[in-house]
């Protein structure tokens, strides 16, 4: 498609909307949010990309191929679950973990959070990997 | 580890799949992770049976969070059978895949979704909990839709689309089934709902309910009248794919059934039951008449997993002790030995070029050794002794007689001795007569026939040898499938597995 | 409020059951994301129907105050809805392919598999 319009918006849009699905992905455990929607938002954000321009280059601005980030996701999601096994404990249940930042309060770190970014990028990538498909069809 | 062992049949396909994905590119790894994924699931599988039959029900409470409200994976020995059913099926066809499905379809993701498929399958027979169980359907059909479809030939994509079509029309009555299911008893935990069902002061609703699940199950499992999809679907895929949709996913469907209707929906089993013998009786002679009127050697073997589905479903529908043995045993037998059929009927495709018995000839004179190994499991579906088949159906015959119920025996008698003129159909056809020189509307057949690889032979020779070991070694066999039925007439160890606290 | 869903419900099962039934093959996709909208909505009703109190544990007590919403039919509802997405668009790209490699557009003349 050519429109200037949509052009210039998804220059704009897409920073914000990776930006977005990065805030959504991390305060996902505790206020709505979590790696599925922030995987759809970020997809979204590619697939205004796609029709705004096209294919070939939305894949370039993802750089990374749909199925390596399905592979990478999975394997997040599952070393996740595993971890726990490995500490004695049942299978993927949460670990916590976390670190003072001085001054700037408590960071807690589980492997919630990792199980999310396994989610996150397993949707980016199915996702995408249908729009691409559809599209180019 | 110990802890981990019930849900690796789960978590290895699950990883050889995401790893098969890195190396989208590299069909050679893919091959490699594929034996190699498969292989250690059969292993695990393996170890998980050897200590669910040592020490009992195995469960892992998944997070930590106790039985009614978290998700349970529970192996019994019913499901951990099936599990290395799963695994053994998996393991060969992946070997045989490797030159048994062209390039095209494997750089296409055929492994990946080979994974899947095995997660999907081991996922449902692991699983406790029954929404948990739809998912692992879900899972498994998309792996198996997309399996059913890959490499896009006309036919392919009509098999497909009617295959979809009626799995979501399931899937879809599965789910409201469940979502009535827990506005009546308040749970979705399979253990706790055969406890709170046996309390419920309504056995009517009960029953009604329990009609979604068997008509979604039926399905799925493509009992009468609800098989039609099966035999328009099966024979469109590459043979390997067949072969893992015969052995292993209507037998998903089956394997529900018995679960469910053993353990949550007792309380009207006269009806139930019943009800489940007569569709077991009129699935065995729909699909055996229906295979006796075709002359294409996939859509033969289709129509017959339908006939053999309803063998299954009647060691439920009789619901004893002994039928239960039986219809454990014979999906035993009939995974590995249908399995091994559609297998056979892949390499005398490749060979020949088509699988039309009008086409075929000739192969005892120039294969006689695939010939034998054909005739090993068509001769068990059929149930000759010392073949397991016989001995399957043995089972089931002296557990119908045992009950009076001579209709539903009288039928499978008959309908075994269709199979067996099914069979030696087959055999005639594609095997015994000599080679039709000019087939009609062609040129000429081709002179010669393509080599068999040995990786296509191997999975073969080693399905036959293992059908050959539950027929003679068939009493260990039967006291193993006679403990898992013990353990489904009473669920008492089953809900105590699924109830302890700590995992 | 449950009666109306149940209306919804059954409306929706019935158009979906028709669309099935129709010759179209994109009306049959229609009908089966009907039928799953139907399903997805039953599980929803089935659960009970709370107005207004959402299962928040207020601070200091460690359970929510009854009469709340049943939190679990929701989270199998988002479930089975991310399923059918998932369902949905394969169909779709199913249809699409379908309708390029056989030219067809009417289920009844989908038949070779059958002979």
């Amino acid at each position: 498609m050519n429109s200037l319009i949509l052009h210039t918006a998804s220059r704009l849009l897409h920073p914000l909307l990776l930006l977005y699905a990065v805030y959504l992905l991390f305060s996902g455990h505790n206020v709505p949010g979590g790696g599925f929607c922030a995987g759809l938002i970020g997809a979204a954000s590619f697939a205004l990309h796609t029709f705004a321009h096209d294919v070939p280059s939305a894949r370039k601005l993802l750089r990374a191929d749909p199925h390596t980030l399905i592979g990478t996701g999975l394997l997040f999601a599952m070393g996740s679950a595993l971890l726990s096994a490995f500490r004695g404990q049942a299978f993927m249940t949460g670990l916590w973990g976390g670190f003072d930042l001085s001054g700037l309060g408590h960071v807690s770190v589980g492997t919630p959070v990792i199980f999310d970014t396994g989610v996150f990028l397993v949707v980016l990538g199915v996702t995408l990997l249908i729009i691409f498909t559809l599209s180019e069809s | 580890m110990l802890s981990l062992l019930p849900v690796l049949p789960i978590v290895i396909p699950l990883l050889s799949g995401a790893i098969s994905l890195l190396f989208w590119r590299s069909l050679w790894i893919q091959r490699w992770i594929g034996v190699g994924g498969t292989g250690l699931l059969l292993l695990s599988t393996l170890r998980l049976l050897s200590e669910v039959e040592r020490t009992g029900i195995l469960s892992v409470q998944i997070g930590g969070w106790a039985a009614p409200v978290g998700i349970t994976i529970v192996a019994d020995l019913f499901s951990a059978i099936m599990a290395v059913l799963a695994g053994i099926i998996g393991f060969c066809v992946a070997v045989y895949s490797w030159y048994g499905v062209d390039e095209r379809r494997q750089s296409y993701g055929y492994f990946v979704f080979l994974h899947v498929l095995l997660m999907g399958v081991c996922g449902s027979f692991l699983t406790g909990d029954i929404f948990n169980m739809y998912v692992w359907f879900e899972v498994m059909l998309m792996a198996s839709f997309v399996l059913v479809a890959l490499g896009g030939t006309p036919m392919q994509m009509e098999g497909a689309f009617k295959y979809v079509t009626l799995n979501l029309v399931s899937s879809a009555l599965f789910l409201a089934g469940i979502g009535i299911l827990y506005g009546v008893v308040g749970t979705l935990n399979m253990a706790d709902l055969s406890v709170k069902l046996a309390q419920t002061a309504d056995p009517g609703l009960v029953t009604t309910l329990s009609m979604f699940f068997l008509i979604a199950f039926g399905i799925k499992a493509a009992m009468f009248p609800l098989f039609f999809w099966l035999p328009s679907s099966y024979h469109t895929p590459p043979p390997a794919v067949s072969a893992v949709f015969a052995g292993l996913l209507t037998k998903v469907g089956v394997y529900a059934l018995i679960r469910v209707f053993t353990l949550i929906f007792v309380q009207d089993v006269v009806y139930t039951h019943n009800l489940i013998l007569i569709m077991s009786g009129l699935t065995m002679l729909c699909g055996v008449l229906g295979a006796a009127a075709q002359f294409e050697f996939r859509r033969v073997l289709s129509f017959h997993i339908v006939s053999q589905i309803g063998y299954m479903t009647m060691g439920l529908g009789l619901n004893s002790r002994l039928s239960l043995t039986a219809s454990v045993f014979y999906i035993t037998h009939h995974i590995i030995v249908k399995t091994n059929l559609f297998l056979v009927s892949g390499v005398i495709q490749k060979m020949r070029g088509t699988g039309d018995l009008k086409k075929l000839g000739g192969l005892y004179k120039t294969h006689p050794s695939l010939s034998v190994l054909f005739l090993i499991p068509a001769m068990s579906l059929a149930g000759l002794p010392p073949l397991s088949g016989f001995f399957a159906k043995l089972g089931l015959v002296i557990a119908g007689l045992r009950l009076e119920q001579y209709c539903i025996v009288a039928t499978a008698l008959f309908v075994s001795l269709l199979t067996l003129f099914s069979m030696t159909k087959l055999w005639a056809e594609a095997f015994w007569k000599p080679r039709p020189d000019v087939a009609e509307g062609e040129d000429e057949p081709r002179s010669d026939d393509e080599p068999m690889c040995l990786t296509m032979i191997l999975p073969i020779l080693v399905l036959a040898l293992i059908t050959l070991t539950i027929g003679i070694g068939a009493e260990t066999f039967f006291n193993l499938a006679d403990r898992a039925a013990g353990q489904l007439m009473d669920p008492t160890e089953y809900i105590e597995a699924v109830m302890r606290t700590r995992s | 409020m449950n009666l109306l869903l149940a209306i919804v419900i059954g409306a929706l099962y019935s158009a979906g059951f028709y669309l099935i039934l129709r010759r179209s093959i994109v009306k049959l996709i229609i009908g089966l994301s009907f039928l799953s909208h139907a399903s997805n909505l039953l599980v929803f009703a089935a659960g009970g129907l709370t107005r207004g109190r959402a299962p928040l544990v207020p601070p200091g007590s460690l359970a929510p105050v009854p009469p709340y919403a049943d939190p679990l039919p929701q989270a199998l509802v988002l479930t089975a809805i991310v399923i059918s997405f998932g369902v949905t668009a394969f169909a779709l790209a199913l249809v699409n392919r379908t309708y390029q490699t056989t030219g067809q557009e009417d289920i009844d003349e989908l038949r070779r598999t059958e002979c």
